[in-house]
């Protein structure tokens, strides 16, 4: 409803309380408007841009001119009508908007067309006289690392001696496996709709989550000042980190469009373009050696962590900063060495996603920790426990951030008896003694996630408060929806501290007019920083109101208190909505900005030292499987998650993204393969080929709960913690149990070479040759 | 014939005419309609945000079946109800039942799938059946969530299926289904529209002549492949002829010695009858693609568009299926196999269409098993598809037939693998030169599916499983599937 009765008791929809997304009844309806929903004018053009079919290839000729005479066309636009600065890249500069001389993966975008319709512009694209003088492509990490192809420096973090602690351990293991990437497959595709305006203002819905990136991206593009471009986005179709960067050049060309022409200009990528053209997870190659004792602590830990960049910077260095940063997870090794290649190869330039290189980083010591006590016969929860950090010892990151806040131990302790963990590995191997064909595996993993934009100046957002005169409010801050439920968080914690029912409480799009400056909605920080900024808003206002009241009825202000819905003065109870009136006949604003930044964070980004992150977020899973040794098939069969969100702010939210987390971390580990041939041309790009998680593949039994002690030991909002990201990191438990039902076929003497995604082709590779390995003469061969 | 389509539509028939015959249903309501609760997020039918319900008679019952409206062509709704997401809430403006559980589950997150999801459910729903567990997998199948991992969605499905819901479309049955009744009664359909002409005639004598007039034409039956010709590929069709408007090629028949499948007939009509032949054509059925793709996929159209990959046509080889071709000079009957003649190339003549699949009963005394390996269990393409058929005398192989999909650039029988088998015991040893007899059978293809080696094993390994299951009945041999483990 959209004005209910007040209530009189209980505020509605305060923090803490498990109330739904604002938008549910809207979106089951189909009545939520996404921007390809919003009603098209009659003189809207349509844009279609052109790909370079090669993947690394010099433009010999780029002529335009028969498409130009193509029906419907009302514009082609190539580099040379671009106004300001070809770029959409969000750090480096190197992301030009439509190609020049040289192409640099298959997709990069050539030139675009706009039409009367879509239909038109994309069969005029196909009429362009293009040629290409091919150059040699690299493609995969190891051709780029061979050929010294990197986009940016080798990074290297060290503490002690790693390689001579390994050296004199008592035993040593190294490891070498590849991690695919992941595209984000957010059900709506990348999309902008461009409106000019006067003066030559431009105005862009833009499906993004850094509004203010592609507000300064369409500004450079255009050459005008950032005050002439607003962005608005009310929501997006998922995001996943796939719409952090990417959305800038789709907005600067509907903007050139629009530019060019005067009229409205709408881009919408299909999934084939929007797959083949935009970033994708980084896939990394990973090796690791670690020495260790015959309890499996380990002393010395060498990790390169190399991953494929694509052709440019993009958030590469953030991304592949995180991978380093958790290289650690849970675990404290003394000594220590994460060196990491940052690799340019001639694909589409990899961005955030979801995690945002801690899940690739963080999968090396898990893996590690099951090798170790495979090697050592022992169970590899005993191998973690050994090596988790301490609370008082043993408690400094490879980067000197002590871990003030773990509780990792205890989460994993009270997953590991309501999962009934220890009884089940041992039924489990009962089991496979008995099914020759198909085996079960188990896993139990934690996750240590570092809460912050390891960017530090990131960490800072603002919101703005109207209060009006019948006393409901709207709220609008930095932060974007992309269905994670930031908005009803943030409404949240105005109803909570305006003690007035949510639905007093209007939620409105992000727009960069109304709240400027802002970081991309992202690092799991969406909430954290817009929460604590919307309620320094409404703590301002609060504050106004409560001193004019006292003015106004003679009291201090020690004597008014907020009830819901209505306002103790003195003796007397006033409702809010009254109140408010009195205060605007008493010209008092009613409308507020809030700031807020992140504090305690420092970071020397040169020496990789300091405090990157905020706080920690905790989780744990148990993970079962069943494989099928004859073809390689898998699935999770069963799921335990304990799941740390501090005091969360919405239960149900968080549940969401749990669940949701380990489910997309659990198809980017086992299904989703992202398959580029050997000329570096994604053969993968819609559904019918890459293969997100299904409604069957959610695990039959799947058990969640929020972890009850949890509280954050910061001052977050409401003694929150963020929940978008950290869940994704569960699913190394699916992954390790794959590992961990393969190993029984060599009776568990041996552990399996496994890259992710665990396809059953990969699966059934990695069976034969455990099956060949372990023949008894093989594996006496091994254990030496 | 005549030159208009008509439907149903929030209860009023909707008369349209001077249409582009192979517009989406989902680009008329989004861009036509101004209807635009119904998304898209494919254009390929794998998705499932273009949801939407076409009401038909089946048997003279009113029934809802949920397809893909993105690759739909809009004159394909002649004669049905449309439903979409936007007519479901209440005259007083409540959201439907189907609604308020998805609300009340916290089944939406972005929200751009919900649509889809709510329309699949409310399918479901009008069946009036209460699904399990794993059938609501398989309601779901075709509806992609990347937000909620579906748990939440499935609390909903359990909630709204497990009550007699009654709804506004309950309400108006009598009347809906006098509709459909009426515009049963109308003729066939010629749209002629820029050049473009599209037919729709009513019986198979009118398509015999007019594929004998338009031989080039395109045949159009559940639009699951033809329809990716224009969403993916790009291609203006000239001349469509679509067959679903022919009831008598719907028809699935017993017949003396065996099953008659019109070729018209879809994969959602076909699953029980497979089911009761053999429990593997029933999960063959399941694991094709998804319910929406399943109402309007057809049994003849995975066979007539001749692609290397479809899953019925190795099953149906193994078990010794005819193929009915007609055309103008008649009927021509010819096994399944020899239709298949290399990559793109069967044996179709000019004017001649697919039928009907007669699938002759298997004895009962054979043994027979069909496997599907995909990356995903569900609503994914076969690398491989395997099917076994084999008739043994006491021990000893009298007759094998395997037929694979995957391997070749057709569906094609292991000949060498089968002839290494016939007239040997069935057992461990032949079984394994049977195997190895398979590389001369088949060189197969390296491509995002699956690698030639992968695929070469799994042939191999899929025969093995066979002999297991047929050997050792007792063991555990699969993870999905009745018996399967995954939910034990």
């Amino acid at each position: 409803m959209r004005n209910p009765p007040l209530s009189r008791n209980v505020v509605r929809g305060t923090v803490h309380t498990p109330t739904p997304h604002d938008s549910a009844a809207k979106q089951v309806a189909g009545e939520a408007l996404y921007i390809d929903d919003i009603p098209e004018a009659k003189d809207l053009l349509h844009l279609y841009v052109a790909q370079s079919v090669k993947a690394h290839a010099r433009l010999t000729k780029l002529d335009v001119s028969k498409v130009r005479m193509a029906p419907g066309v009302v514009a082609v636009l190539t580099a040379a009508d671009v106004p300001g600065v070809n770029d959409a890249a969000p750090i480096a500069g190197d992301d030009p908007v439509f190609a020049e001389e040289t192409v640099e993966y298959a997709g990069q975008s050539l030139f675009a067309v706009a039409a009367e319709s879509i239909e038109q512009a994309r069969a005029a694209a196909k009429l362009a006289d293009i040629e290409y003088e091919e150059l040699p492509a690299i493609v995969t990490v190891e051709q780029a690392i061979a050929a010294n192809s990197f986009v940016l420096p080798s990074r290297e973090i060290r503490r002690g001696d790693a390689s001579k602690a390994i050296k004199n351990a008592k035993h040593r293991l190294t490891q070498r496996f590849e991690v695919g990437g992941q595209d984000h497959f957010y059900l709506e595709g990348h999309v902008a709709l461009a409106l000019p305006g006067e003066d030559g203002d431009m105005f862009v819905h833009s499906s993004t989550q850094h509004p203010t990136e592609v507000q300064h991206n369409v500004a450079k593009f255009l050459d005008l000042p950032d005050h002439a471009v607003t962005v608005e986005i009310r929501r997006m179709g998922g995001g996943f980190g796939g719409k952090e960067t990417q959305g800038a050049w789709f907005a600067a060309i509907a903007a050139l469009a629009a530019h060019k022409t005067g009229r409205p200009a709408k881009i919408r990528l299909d999934r084939d373009d929007d797959m083949i053209m935009t970033g994708k997870r980084h896939d990394f190659v990973i090796t690791v050696e670690m020495g260790f004792d015959d309890k499996g602590r380990v002393s010395g830990a060498n990790f390169i962590l190399a991953s494929r960049c694509g052709r440019s910077v993009d958030l590469s260095a953030s991304i592949n900063d995180r991978a380093m940063f958790h290289a650690d997870n849970c675990y404290y090794f003394e000594n220590v060495t994460i060196i990491s290649h940052r690799c340019k190869t001639h694909t589409v330039s990899n961005t955030a996603f979801r995690g945002f290189g801690g899940p690739q980083g963080m999968l090396a010591p898990e893996r590690m920790m099951d090798a170790i006590a495979c090697y050592l016969k022992k169970d590899p929860l005993e191998v973690r426990k050994i090596n988790l950090y301490g609370k008082t010892k043993r408690n400094v990151t490879p980067y000197q951030m002590t871990v003030e806040d773990n509780i990792a131990p205890e989460i994993i302790d009270e997953l590991e008896k309501s999962a009934n963990y220890t009884a089940r590995r041992g039924a489990i191997r009962a089991f496979n003694k008995t099914s020759p064909y198909l085996k079960k595996g188990i896993s139990l993993t934690p996750v240590k996630f570092g809460i912050s934009f390891t960017a530090s100046h990131l960490n800072q957002a603002g919101a703005l408060l109207h209060i009006y005169t019948d006393g409901s409010v709207m709220i609008n801050h930095g932060g974007t929806e992309m269905g994670q439920g930031l908005y009803i968080k943030v409404a949240q914690v105005v109803a909570e501290v305006l003690k007035i029912d949510i639905e007093r409480v209007k939620i409105t799009a992000t727009r960069t007019d109304k709240v400027p400056n802002t970081s991309p909605t992202a690092a799991s920080s969406g909430a954290d920083l817009n929460g604590k900024a919307a309620e320094a808003a409404a703590l301002a206002l609060k504050k106004r109101l409560t001193a004019f009241a006292a003015h106004n009825y003679g009291v201090t202000e020690n004597d008014i208190t907020f009830l819901p819905n209505r306002v103790q003065i003195g003796t007397q109870v006033v409702a809010f909505k009254d109140l408010i009136q009195l205060a605007y006949m008493n010209r008092v604003s009613l409308s507020a900005t809030g700031f807020y930044r992140t504090p305690k964070i420092h970071y020397d980004a040169e020496t990789y030292s300091g405090r990157p992150f905020y706080y920690f977020a905790y989780g744990a899973a148990v993970s079962e499987v069943i494989v099928d040794i004859l073809t390689g098939e898998n699935k999770v069969v069963a799921v335990d998650i304990l799941h740390d969100a501090g005091k969360s702010l919405n239960p149900a939210i968080d549940l969401g993204q749990i669940e949701g987390g380990y489910i997309q971390g659990m198809g980017w580990l086992t299904t989703e393969e992202l398959f580029f041939d050997d000329k570096g041309i994604l053969k993968t790009h819609a559904p019918s080929t890459y293969k997100i998680p299904a409604c069957s593949d959610r695990p039959p039994v799947f058990n969640m709960k929020i972890f009850d002690r949890g509280e954050n030991v910061e001052e977050t909002i409401f003694k929150s913690k963020a929940t978008g990201e950290p869940p994704f990191m569960l699913a190394i438990s699916a992954f390790n149990a794959i590992a961990d039902a393969i190993s029984s076929v060599s009776g568990y003497q041996l552990y399996p070479d496994l890259d992710a995604p665990a396809t059953p082709e990969r699966v059934l590779f990695a069976v034969q040759k455990m099956s060949a390995a372990s023949q008894p003469e093989k594996i006496t061969e091994a254990a030496q | 014939m005549r030159q208009k389509i008509k439907y149903v539509h929030r209860g009023e028939i909707v008369e349209l005419e001077n249409i582009d015959p192979t517009m989406t249903v989902l680009n008329f309501l989004r861009y036509e309609q101004a209807l635009t609760g119904t998304k898209e997020g494919c254009a390929e039918g794998d998705c499932g945000a273009c949801t939407v319900v076409l009401g038909d008679l089946k048997d003279g019952k009113l029934r809802y079946q949920a397809v893909n409206a993105c690759i739909q062509f809009l004159p394909t709704l002649n004669g049905k109800e449309l439903i979409t997401v936007e007519d479901l809430k209440s005259a007083n403006g409540d959201l439907h039942p189907v609604q308020s559980a998805m609300v009340d589950a916290n089944g939406t997150q972005c929200g751009f799938c919900t649509p889809g999801f709510v329309m699949s459910l409310f399918a479901e729903m009008h069946t009036g059946k209460t699904p399990d567990r794993r059938h609501i997998d398989n309601i779901l199948a075709g509806n992609l969530c990347r937000c909620t991992g579906y748990g939440t969605i499935v609390d909903a499905a359990i909630t709204v299926t497990k009550t007699d819901t009654i709804d506004q479309f309950h309400a108006r049955e009598k009347a809906t289904i006098e509709k459909l009744e009426t515009l049963m009664n109308e003729p066939g359909l010629q749209l002629d529209w820029q050049g473009r002409t599209y037919f729709a005639p009513k019986i198979t004598e009118e398509l015999t002549e007019l594929l004998a007039t338009y031989p080039d034409a395109v045949l159009l039956a559940g639009a699951t492949d033809v329809g990716l010709w224009v969403t993916k590929q790009h291609r203006e069709l000239q001349t469509v002829i679509y067959i679903g408007q022919i009831e008598s090629l719907k028809s699935i028949t017993e017949k003396e010695g065996g099953l008659h499948i019109g070729a018209g007939a879809t994969y959602s009509d076909a699953w029980r009858p497979l089911e009761k032949l053999h429990p593997d054509l029933g999960e063959l059925i399941r694991r094709i693609a998804s319910t929406q793709i399943r109402n309007c996929g057809t049994i003849g159209g995975n066979i007539a568009n001749g692609s290397p990959i479809g899953d019925m046509p190795p099953a149906l080889i193994a078990l010794g299926a005819q193929l009915h071709l007609r055309s103008k000079k008649g009927l021509r009957e010819i096994l399944l196999e020899d239709f298949f003649i290399e990559y793109g190339q069967q044996d179709l003549k000019s004017g001649e269409f697919v039928e009907a699949v007669f699938l002759p009963h298997h004895k009962p005394e054979s043994h027979f098993a069909t496997y599907k390996i995909s990356k995903r269990f569900d609503q994914d393409i076969s690398a491989v598809c395997g099917a076994f058929h084999l008739i043994l005398n006491g021990n000893t192989v009298e007759d094998i037939r395997i037929c694979y999909g995957g391997m070749a650039g057709t569906p094609r029988r292991a000949y060498k693998a089968e002839q290494e088998l016939i007239g040997a015991e069935w057992t461990d040893a032949t079984i394994a030169s049977a195997m190895l007899k398979m590389t001369e059978d088949f060189q197969p293809l390296n491509d995002m599916r699956a690698s030639s080696q992968y695929r070469m094993v799994i042939a191999q390994n899929l025969l093995r499983k066979f002999h297991i299951e047929t050997t050792i009945p007792d063991q555990a041999t699969r993870i999905v599937g009745e018996g399967g483990l995954a939910y034990a």
